[in-house]
């Protein structure tokens, strides 16, 4: 099982780096970085627009030029932006910004996904069934686009019916908080900040893994095991947690897994919606930028999530099931 | 381990007094259905004695499992359930699941029928049997005691190297081995009850044996009182104290054993055992088939439920539904049926007439045969010219077919070969049925794959109707097919469900160019040849029973007039009272169209009954191969006598006077068969010779010899050997 999840790692790493290569080729292909400079007025002399041209080695061939970022990746160092920033710096921020907006919301978005889904399964055809079904209809129909605003305006109608502005819904901190003031202030700010889009996000994964929980445990719960485990003296309660939920779970390793994956790089609306600069909000400025770098950066870590994502379901698979632990 | 090492709990032996165990009284069960409410158990009395087996018998639907899963508790919560069941004096309907979580798995517990499917995959066996002790022993029961525990069950029950096998998953454990696991766990806490629904249905026979003998031990650990649910009356006969005859959700029939074996009052249970094919039968007997099929539960009309296919049926007995009343007042025999005197007398009428079977219920199948007027299929015996002088239909000569193990995803590379069949050679001559009998995992559907398949064979030949098949062109290939169809075990997948059965029956002589005219003409003529009518042809599958379904798939397979049928299992998916009417039906055929037929199944009573002549496998070889009189009635390779000594027989007496040979442990991986002789490593046989003879069996192959007039066996050391 080690041998076969290092080996599924390499042919993972030759994945990132054509996945990587097709995007920088096609940005590359694409893009006119140069066009700005043009477009001023009065236009630069020619010299300023070689020495740019030269500065973002746009004189060499694309293969060649995309060697020369990897080599830069391989020692940490992703290039720069047209602009001169170095994107380096600026990736792990916005990684970090990323990874806040959306693990929280997953994780709570996973958990309470399963338990609806569980407990649909379990009332199927009842009430609680029907409701759950409706809203997860419902949710998954609605566009983020709509959702996220939704989400908003009920917020805002909270902060009038308490007269407070506790809850925030515009970027991460309002930047206003005294640098000296003690963690649990600090904390406070960034929950304010952090509530209404995780709201938004945990939402849609409810509706998500709700439905697909749902139907796995549907699965098991006419099964000949959960018979024996009543049998043996369990409730049925007990009987449904303990056997029946930990067999449903196995089918859902792979969602977690790439639910995961996918959410941090597709929440390009959501970070736009409440203005959080992360990964998604990057490619798209990346690629209003005409900027290759940025656009080949972003494209790689979306490569590393998938494809880690895909490593981690394995991983998962190989936990929560005995029968494939070969 | 042994058994007296296991204490019982003084208190709840105390508690238990002397009065029944159980007692069940006029428990009904419904159930909402599309159609209406599905009155699964109606009025079921019975009770269950201290250390007492009771058998429940019916087929499916009968309301058997329901009534049990009742008693457990256990009913989906949209069950009504009314009626009254006392465990030890406590009533039982009405308790919270809660409640009812104290008694299971401590006082009653329960084996399942499919072993495959009742242990949740993702825990060790171990901690699985571990569960069933911690739950009822929180704060008395250490971990690790329980552990140990887990140990001792396992080892109780017959698993070998149970210290390590604890640690095993489900998937690891083979069929056998987890039934023996689910029983481990049901007596892990010194039950007064144990319910085995079906406990055996799933395994092979040999395995059926071994389960069936630890449900003994279990009995005799625990002193537990057993309610064992078949449909099989050959496996409560030899079990069970007294017997329950369940139909259509009630009991129609119960009394001690010996009693409803030797002098059924119900023609259902006269009926159930005139439709067993025997396997001790010295001659073919008559088989008595059931016409008809059990009622709808939705809404019975009024009278007895058995009324439209008993043959003894009169006006009254449409009028009221028989109450379950007493035949003989001393042994407390009791039969639901207005006529069970006249049965008594018809009974005593054939007394004197009885031949061909020595049981000791020989009267009750000989009045079964004359009431339901089953009648023997004659073949043109005169007509039929001595076998040597038959065409050989169908030769496989050292057929072998192996299957290689690989591994990796990327690079594939050969790990090792599993021999599924290593070969095989027999022949099937014109007008003859050769039976094909072994466990699963054997290599019989291997075989039959490669036959059906008119490919070349890996190694070995096979030739149908004198033709190599792997000299075959595309058409010829196609030409063969007519003349060789096939029928297969389930008869609802192989049935397209959005097909009329008209066109299903149609579809081959399409294929095959047939005309419009002759098609239309040959589908009355063969729904009427399987006893379907005509007007059924534009009707769906899903509108047929089990056994009509088989005739449908029958009459597919003889819509191109072959001449070899090859039928895989083909009553295995049957209750018995319908599969009696399958196997007259191709006993018929075979004797009108004078077919050949290559009958595999597992099932040995049934290839008694069926065959000419049987060939054995083990682990894809054939070990005995002979006329059926011969293999059966002197079979001289061990593993044949094991197999037949482990099918139970339908006769109490015979089964209790019964020697069983159990073969220790499973078959072994045919990816990594045992040197020499495949069988040594479980022959009983073998065990008991000196050391040179062993060296033998462990070197030398034994080759087939001839033992007699068409009787060859595969054993160096082949004796005969009484076993049925």
């Amino acid at each position: 099982m080690f041998g076969f999840l290092v080996r599924r790692l390499i042919n993972y790493i030759v994945l990132c780096v054509v996945a990587t290569f097709l995007s920088f080729t096609l940005s590359s292909v694409s893009f006119d970085p140069l066009s700005l400079l043009r477009q001023h007025n009065p236009p630069p002399p020619a010299a300023t627009i070689e020495a740019k041209r030269a500065e973002l080695h746009l004189d060499q061939p694309i293969p060649q030029r995309f060697l020369t970022w990897g080599e830069g990746v391989l020692h940490g160092d992703f290039g720069t932006t047209t602009t001169d920033h170095q994107i380096t710096d600026e990736l792990w921020r916005r990684v970090g910004v990323s990874l806040r907006l959306f693990l929280l919301g997953i994780t709570i978005g996973i958990l309470l996904g399963v338990l609806i889904g569980v407990g649909s399964a379990i009332r199927q055809y009842k009430l609680f069934d029907y409701i759950s079904t409706f809203f997860s209809y419902v949710i998954l129909a609605t566009p983020v686009l709509v959702l996220g605003p939704l989400v908003k305006q009920v917020a805002q109608a909270i902060n009038n019916a308490t007269g407070s502005e506790w809850l925030q819904f515009t970027g991460e901190y309002s930047g206003t908080l005294d640098p000296n003031a003690g963690w649990l202030a600090s904390f406070d700010e960034r929950l304010r900040f952090l509530i209404v889009p995780t709201v938004t996000i945990v939402l849609g994964q409810i509706a998500y893994y709700s439905r697909y929980q749902r139907s796995a445990m549907l699965d098991v719960l006419g099964s000949d095991f959960l018979r024996t485990a009543q049998a043996k003296g369990l409730t049925r309660r007990r009987a449904l947690f303990k056997h029946g939920l930990r067999t449903a779970l196995i089918p859902m390793a792979t969602l977690f897994a790439f639910g995961f994956g996918l959410l941090v790089v597709g929440g390009v609306f959501t970070e736009t919606i409440f203005n959080w600069q992360g990964m998604g909000a990057w490619l798209v400025q990346g690629i209003n930028d005409q900027d290759t770098n940025v656009t080949a950066t972003v494209t790689l870590f979306v490569a590393v999530c998938v494809l880690l994502s895909g490593w981690l379901s394995d991983v998962l698979y190989a936990l929560l099931d005995p029968r494939i632990r070969v | 381990m042994s058994a007296s090492e296991i204490t019982l709990d003084e208190s709840v032996l105390d508690g238990a007094g002397d009065g029944p165990v159980l007692e069940v009284a006029d428990l009904d069960v419904s159930f909402p259905s599309e159609a209406g409410r599905v009155h699964a158990v109606r009025g079921l009395t019975y009770e269950v004695a201290r250390g007492e087996v009771l058998g429940i018998v019916g087929e499916s639907g009968s309301g058997k499992s329901v009534s049990s899963l009742a008693v457990m508790g256990l009913l989906p919560e949209q069950a009504r359930i009314s009626g009254s069941i006392r465990f030890q004096g406590q009533q039982l309907l009405g308790l919270s699941d809660v409640q009812l979580s104290k008694i299971r798995g401590r006082r009653i517990s329960m084996v399942f029928q499919d072993p495959l499917s009742a242990l949740t995959p993702v825990y060790t066996v171990g901690d699985q049997i571990a569960e069933a002790l911690l739950i009822h022993g929180r704060g008395r029961l250490s971990k690790a005691a329980a552990a140990n525990r887990s140990v001792e069950l396992l080892d109780l029950v017959g698993i070998p190297n149970a210290a390590a096998r604890v640690k095993a998953f489900p998937h690891e454990f083979s069929g056998g081995m987890r039934q023996r696991a689910v029983i481990a766990m049901a007596i892990a806490n010194d039950p007064d009850l144990i319910i085995a629904d079906e406990p055996t249905t799933a395994l092979d026979v040999t395995v059926q044996a071994q389960v069936l003998e630890v449900l003994k031990t279990a009995k005799e650990v625990t002193g537990a009182g057993i309610v064992i649910i078949t449909h099989d009356l050959g496996v409560v006969a030899g079990f069970s104290d007294r017997l329950l005859v369940m139909y259509a959700g009630r009991a129609v029939e119960s009394g001690n054993v010996n009693e409803v074996y030797q002098q059924p009052r119900m023609p259902y249970t006269l009926g159930l055992l005139g439709s067993l094919p025997r396997l001790d039968a010295a001659e073919k007997l008559p088989l008595v088939p059931i016409h008809g099929q059990p009622p709808s539960l939705v809404d019975l009309p009024q009278g007895c439920p058995f009324a439209p296919r008993c043959p003894l049926a009169v006006d009254d007995c449409l009028t009221a539904e028989p109450e379950l009343s007493e035949v003989d007042s001393t042994s407390g025999h009791r039969a639901a049926c207005i006529r069970s005197a006249e049965l008594a007398a018809t009974e005593a009428e054939v007394e004197d007439s009885i031949d061909g079977v020595e049981a000791s219920n020989a009267a009750a199948i000989e009045a079964a045969v004359e009431v339901f007027g089953a009648e023997l299929v004659e073949e043109p015996k005169a007509a039929l010219r001595p076998r040597a002088e038959r065409p050989v239909v169908l030769e496989v000569d050292s057929l072998v077919k192996h299957f290689a193990v690989t591994k990796g995803v990327v690079l594939k590379r050969k790990v090792g070969t599993v021999h599924a069949v290593d070969g095989v050679s027999f022949e099937v001559r014109e007008q003859e049925t050769l039976g094909l009998v072994g466990e699963s995992g054997c290599g019989k559907t291997t075989t039959l794959m490669q036959i059906l398949g008119l490919e070349r064979p890996a190694g070995g030949s096979i030739s149908v109707l004198g033709r190599d098949v792997s000299t075959l062109d595309g058409k010829a290939r196609k030409a063969i097919r007519r003349d060789m169809q096939v029928v297969f075990q389930d008869p609802l997948a192989s049935l397209d469900p959005r097909m009329p059965i008209g066109d299903v029956i149609a579809e081959p002589m399409q294929v095959h160019g047939f005309d419009a005219t002759h098609i239309r003409k040959r589908i009355p003529e063969l729904l009427d040849l399987v006893g379907l009518r005509a007007e059924h042809a534009d009707r769906y599958p899903a509108e047929f029973s089990g056994g009509q379904r088989q005739r449908i798939g029958i009459a597919r397979a003889l819509a191109l007039e072959p001449k070899l049928l090859v039928l895989d299992e083909p009553v295995s998916a049957l209750d018995v009272s319908i599969q009696a009417g399958v196997i007259n039906l191709l006993d018929k055929l075979k004797a009108e169209l004078g077919l050949s037929y290559l009958f595999v199944a597992h099932d040995l009573s049934v290839v008694r009954h069926i065959a000419d002549r049987v060939a054995v496998m083990y682990l894809g070889k054939i070990v005995e191969i002979g006329a059926v009189d011969a293999v059966f009635g002197e079979p001289k390779h061990p593993y044949t006598q094991a197999l037949l000594s482990a099918i139970p027989i339908p006769d109490p007496v015979k089964e209790r006077q019964r020697e069983r040979i159990i073969l220790s442990g499973d078959l072994p991986s045919p990816a990594n068969p045992p040197s020499g002789c495949r069988f040594r490593t479980r022959c009983f046989l073998h065990a008991t010779l000196s050391d040179s003879d062993k060296r033998k069996c462990v070197e030398v192959e034994p080759p087939r010899e001839s033992q007699g007039d068409d009787h060859e066996v595969a054993c160096h050391f082949a004796r005969a050997k009484q076993v049925v």
